[in-house]
């Protein structure tokens, strides 16, 4: 395969990978605020505020993948 | 320190890129139905250009001459980025200082002023303080001022014929560095330089200073680098969706199927919305959070010393 070509494929595979493990660990953040929520409705609004952060600094780490699929894919 | 120009560059080659395969792909689809609205029209709107669109057309923004200093060339020539950021900091400044006139009359404060004090009594009492101590009270103003200024610049992307600065990665890596030295000040004002350096050897055996030193130098650089990714991948990553959307209607080529994409993308700009609110949150909170730690350091010394 041409380099290109290798390029375009990983950064497609990249992209994937990055949607799997960003899904999956915000997947369990949802689900661990959830439980928490249903053991103490008292103390929602601050679980669900620490939920909000964690999943911004999970996607945080997502976009640095996602900005290296980017310039693989568009690298001339 | 990361070269912004490899990144700037980068960055719109990407873009670049992403326009030409994306073009290609609707080339076809446009020979077939003539002109019109051109998918290069969209890309327009995310990359950073010279010119300023309005309704009735577009104005040429200044031109200046670029500055060479040594190895350097500094082009200060306003591109539309630019322009909103000089737009972003009047409309705070503006703000700002007709809302802290109003309040100055009563103690309850009434129309802006209201709007401001529930974000500043927000970031007072669930950022700075618990972040920073009672010491953190002098870096309010500054936290302050960041949190309202990347918001008002992400916000302004959202109105029509605006353009989001912070989707700049020169812009956000600017916002990283100011971000960096105030950490390094809040650090070595709270426990003075000899103490600062010692904290960048980690406490370990003098012998494995050469290899310590290096590694705390690049880990001092590595969070304000993931603050400045992680603003500008989400602004960016915002616009490149809703453009992606908006593409389909021109692929589409049909007034039947014209209203589902707009109605994604009318989700997409509330998504985006509420993600611009939380990046700005997002932004200061690590920030206070990361000079907060420069800060504790000392206070939990002299507890230690205390206890002997």
């Amino acid at each position: 395969m041409g380099t290109f070509a290798l390029a375009y494929l990983s950064a497609g595979i990249g992209a994937g990978l990055i949607v799997i493990g960003a899904a999956y660990g915000i997947g369990k953040l949802a689900a661990a605020t959830m439980e928490a929520t249903g053991r103490q409705p008292e103390v929602a609004g601050q679980v669900r505020t620490a939920m909000i952060i964690a999943a911004a600094l999970i996607e945080g780490a997502t976009f640095f993948g996602l900005a290296i699929c980017i310039i693989l894919a568009t690298l001339k | 320190m990361i070269d912004t120009t490899v990144f700037a560059d980068t960055t719109r080659q990407a873009v670049e890129r992403v326009a030409d395969t994306s073009s290609a792909a609707v080339a076809d689809s446009l020979a077939r139905h003539g002109g019109g609205f051109e998918f290069g029209h969209l890309l327009d709107h995310m990359k950073n250009s010279q010119e300023l669109e309005l309704p009735w057309g577009s104005i040429e923004l200044p031109h200046f001459q670029p500055v060479h200093v040594g190895d350097w060339i500094i082009d200060l020539s306003i591109s539309k980025h630019v322009f909103f950021l000089l737009v972003a900091a009047i409309i705070l400044a503006v703000l700002a200082i007709y809302a802290a006139r109003r309040s100055r009359k009563s103690i309850v404060p009434t129309g802006v002023g209201n709007l401001f004090e529930v974000f500043l009594v927000f970031l007072r009492d669930e950022v700075a303080l618990p972040n920073m101590g009672p010491g953190g009270l002098k870096y309010l103003p500054f936290l302050l001022t960041l949190f309202f200024f990347i918001l008002i610049m992400n916000l302004l992307g959202l109105v029509p014929y605006g353009a989001t600065s912070t989707s700049n990665i020169s812009v956000t890596g600017a916002l990283a560095l100011i971000a960096f030295i105030m950490i390094q000040v809040a650090a070595i004002r709270a426990q003075g330089v000899k103490q600062y350096i010692a904290h960048l050897t980690g406490g370990v055996h003098w012998a494995l200073w050469p290899i310590m030193i290096p590694v705390e130098i690049l880990g001092l650089f590595t969070k304000p680098f993931a603050l400045c990714m992680r603003l500008f991948a989400n602004m960016k990553g915002g616009h490149i969706v809703l453009l992606a959307l908006i593409g389909l209607v021109l692929l589409f080529r049909s007034a039947i199927l014209a209203p589902l994409p707009v109605l994604f993308g009318v989700g997409v700009l509330m998504l985006e919305l509420f993600v611009a609110f939380l990046q700005a949150y997002i932004f200061v909170m690590l920030t206070s959070l990361f000079m907060g730690f420069g800060m504790e350091t000392e206070h939990s010394e002299e507890h230690a010393e205390q206890a002997h």
